[in-house]
């Protein structure tokens, strides 16, 4: 998937930092982040699904407007899962931004497709220890409230390879049969990833991932996969 | 453990060399150092290497040039076609006359460091002028009224970084106090292919980017290994929980710098030359944009004579942390016919600049091995004392290095007069004197409440002085390193006068965001700091960041309270260490808007810097109680 035209051109108009070159400060300047954390294949049995996990933000010390976006799709069968968010982000703490917008899902079965939309407030940030955290309050245009936790930590193994295991918990209070969310803890992904910074921007990867879906009608699916992706920055 | 450093020998040769004399040391350093300060491979060939004041006005050009970097093609920002720039040499008396041609295709600036001009003069940016246009030639003209080595470089941007910067020496009037039978420049700077905006964004996205001297996960089992789980696991925790990082001394690093002397890579090297007998005069100047530089010549004492362009009675020493901005003049006195390595060594030990001293060209001396980088403490955290328990006895065993420290007047009321104590002869008895008294140094100070806001990660517990620390990673190879405790002025202050105000300023950052800030405040979202003209001040400098700060002070210098009495030294860049409480006093006798700031480049560009206007007392509408 690539980044939305407007990502792209809102990219390029605002990586000139907005002080002028040669003036003696330089503490307005304005940045713009891509990220693809995670260009990833599982190995999985039946689905085989490519996923992507990518992030933009665009500001300067204290205020950013973020752009997030993940999908996967299977490379077996049909259908897709697709999220982006459109926030805005203010530091609220050293560590910590507070960011607040909109969320669209798009949910294809092949045959059927659903979107909704939702509005989202997250905080993000560095937690003691140096916990990379991102969570998150959803609340969809149907009512459906819904939570996401993200954690991860990089572990060093040598300068440029790097162990990073990571956890997410998704929430919700109720179900979702369209979008396959069910009540409670819907979803618990565990993994860890040992990526090698060839430059700290260009990192490949592999690794294992475990999941466990709650299905809507009682039980749940446990899927543990290999993973091996590309990790980009700039 | 660290030694101190021994009492400085007496002047067995004190020489007043009159304008001619001194003039004739300069006419010879020229003829015996062609090419001396030419970068290697330069494409731009036929620039002087020495403009000096009594030829008539100096033309300088600003303009971007190609130039070799340890055999590798670069784009460089130079002045006059080389890095560093030519050597600019006035007498004291003289006039500067200086046309600044700008032949970027972006504004540009310079600014004369450390010297005391009117504030038009001072090439900053915005605070003092608004900057050199493209095509345009702006010019600098100043009465020179003191002596010393200094330098110049651009204020515009990160031109810094890029190579816009040279030496600038003045001849004393009244002659050298140290006799030397030639001297040399030694310019240290570090060198990036990069370019320095995408450094800094690199920098806000991933502050770490640098650093690949962290610690790893073996090396936590290592530590397991030495002191046991416990002790391995709470170190880890402590740092953790604070979310700092024990590796991060330097912000840029050899990952990416090439360390340059005299705009030589380490591999191609410079050479100065001496014969045996004689007495060298190294004029080393940290012109980095990003690196505090550790300087020792293996085998060759060194007894410095100047800090930062003003006499000091002599000391000598064997390695010298040399801040970014700082300039050291040191004499050396080669007996043997062989070559001597000076070796700067980057603070992180990342990278070194390394030149040689030799009878003849072409001669080598060994490398010295880079040491081990340093690991930050509980100290630079400011948590290795318990204020409940502090006890100001304990103080004096922090301050090992202080041999003439009087602890007993710890804590003294800045304005009351001392005892009429002899120190090294230099008191007058007497004297009604204003200054700290001999041997006090700042108290242990608890931070306060304030915690500076959203733009700063945290605050040591207390900061204290640490100007008898020789800073980490220095100090336990066996050898003298010089600390500010050990520099005293050749003569005694003529100004004796207390502070009339106190004003304390915090330096502050983030560096998970790359954010730097004084009192948590970026520099544009900052008022002026307002001082009379004439009103003597007390700039009590509190580092609540991990990393070094070196201050600079423009259009005044600053007396660092370092407890030597009335032989206060002075400076015009003070390095401050992380939780260090640095006090230094400066007479407002220079008015207009002056810039204030960190000296690492991108600190200063990222927001740690400060306008002090020193205004008239007519128009000053009242006081900014900071």
């Amino acid at each position: 998937m690539r980044p939305a035209p407007w990502i792209i051109c809102a990219a390029l108009a605002m990586s000139v930092p907005v002080a002028a070159r040669g003036q003696a400060m330089g503490d307005q300047a304005i940045y713009t982040y891509i990220s693809f954390d995670e260009l990833e294949y599982r190995a999985h049995a039946d689905e085989r699904p490519v996923l992507f996990d990518a992030m933009v933000w665009i500001g300067g010390d204290f205020n950013r407007l973020w752009a997030k976006g993940r999908g996967e799709r299977p490379t077996r069968g049909g259908g897709s899962n697709v999220e982006g968010q459109l926030l805005y982000g203010r530091v609220v703490s050293p560590f910590w931004d507070l960011q607040a917008g909109v969320r669209i899902d798009v949910h294809s079965d092949g045959a059927e497709r659903g979107a909704r939309g939702l509005i989202a407030i997250g905080l993000q940030g560095l937690a003691p220890y140096w916990f990379e955290v991102e969570s998150a309050v959803f609340v969809s245009h149907e009512g459906d409230v819904s939570a996401r936790f993200q954690a991860s930590l990089d572990l060093l193994l040598t300068q440029r390879l790097i162990l990073e295991p990571e956890l997410e918990l998704d929430l919700a209070a109720q179900d979702v049969p369209e979008f396959g969310v069910a009540s409670g803890l819907s979803t618990i992904e565990v993994g860890a990833r040992v990526r090698y910074e060839i430059v700290r921007e260009f990192a490949p990867y592999i690794g294992v991932s475990w999941e466990r879906h709650a299905g809507t009608e009682g039980g749940s699916e446990r899927d543990t996969s290999l993973v091996a992706g590309l990790s980009w920055w700039y | 453990m660290y030694k101190g450093v021994r009492p400085p020998r007496p002047l067995s040769r004190r020489s007043f060399l009159g304008y001619g004399g001194a003039a004739a040391v300069v006419a010879g350093a020229d003829r015996l150092l062609p090419a001396r300060l030419r970068t290697e491979g330069s494409l731009h060939r036929g620039a002087p290497d020495v403009l000096d004041g009594k030829d008539g006005p100096i033309e300088l050009v600003i303009a971007e040039t190609e130039i070799r970097v340890g055999g590798r093609r670069a784009r460089a920002t130079t002045v006059n076609g080389t890095i560093p720039g030519p050597l600019l040499r006035f007498r004291e008396g003289d006039e500067a006359v200086i046309n600044v041609t700008n032949q970027l295709e972006e504004n540009s600036s310079i600014h004369w460091h450390g010297i005391l001009l009117p504030n038009a003069m001072d090439g900053v940016p915005n605070v003092t002028f608004p900057g050199i246009r493209p095509g345009e030639t702006f010019s600098y003209r100043f009465p020179i009224r003191q002596y010393g080595t200094y330098w110049y470089h651009s204020h515009s941007g990160l031109q810094e970084q890029l190579g816009h910067y040279g030496p600038l020496v003045i001849d004393p009037a009244e002659g050298e106090p140290q006799l030397f039978d030639r001297e040399h420049v030694v310019v240290l700077s570090d060198w990036t292919f990069e370019d320095p905006n995408r450094i800094l964004a690199k920098l806000k996205k991933r502050p770490d980017y640098y650093n690949f001297q962290k610690r790893t996960v073996f090396d936590f089992f290592r530590d397991v290994g030495e002191h046991g789980l416990g002790a391995a696991l709470s170190d880890r925790l402590e740092w953790g929980s604070m979310r700092m990082n024990s590796t991060d001394i330097s912000d840029i690093t050899g990952a990416t710098y090439t360390y340059l002397m005299n705009g030589r890579a380490p591999d191609a090297g410079w050479t100065g030359l001496f014969q045996p007998g004689e007495r060298v005069r190294l004029r080393f100047i940290n012109a980095s944009a990003a690196s505090l530089l550790d300087v020792r010549i293996p085998g060759l004492p060194m007894t410095v004579m100047q800090v930062t362009g003003q006499h000091v009675r002599p000391v000598e020493t064997d390695e010298i942390r040399i801040a970014i901005a700082e300039r050291y003049d040191v004499i050396v006195e080669p007996t043997e016919d062989r070559a001597y390595t000076i070796f700067a060594e980057a603070m992180d030990r990342s990278g070194f600049a390394r030149g040689t001293l030799a009878p003849r060209e072409g001669m080598e001396a060994p490398v010295p091995p880079r040491r081990a980088r340093p690991l930050l403490t509980m100290a630079d955290m400011g948590m290795d004392h318990d204020m409940a328990g502090i006890d100001m006895a304990d103080m004096g065993h922090d301050m090992g290095g202080m041999e003439n420290a009087e602890m007993p007047g710890m804590g003294t009321p800045p304005d009351s007069v001392p005892a009429a104590a002899g120190h090294e002869g230099h008191v007058m008895p007497g004297m009604a004197m204003g200054l700290r008294p001999p041997g006090t140094l700042p108290e242990e100070t608890m931070h306060g409440p304030d915690q500076h806001g959203k733009a700063n990660a945290s605050v040591p517990v207390s900061t204290r002085s640490r100007l008898a620390e020789p800073g980490a990673g220095l100090g336990e190879d066996g050898w003298r390193v010089l600390t500010y405790a050990d520099i005293e002025a050749l003569h005694p202050n003529a100004e004796l006068r207390g502070p009339d105000r106190e004003i304390e300023l915090h330096l502050t950052g983030n560096m998970e965001r790359f954010q730097w800030s004084i009192d948590g405040v970026k520099s544009s979202d900052a008022d002026p700091i307002h001082v009379t003209l004439g009103e003597r001040i007390r700039l009590i400098l509190v580092n609540d960041t991990m990393m070094s700060h070196p201050m600079h002070l423009h259009g005044m210098f600053m007396e660092l309270e370092n407890g030597k009495g009335v032989v206060i030294p002075w400076v015009d860049t003070v390095n401050v260490k992380p939780a260090e409480r640095v006090s230094v006093l400066f007479t407002a006798d220079a008015p207009g808007p002056w810039a204030f700031h960190c000296h690492v480049l991108y600190h200063m560009y990222a927001g740690m810097f400060r306008v002090i206007h020193v205004m008239e007392p007519d128009v000053h509408m009242g006081h900014d109680e900071d």
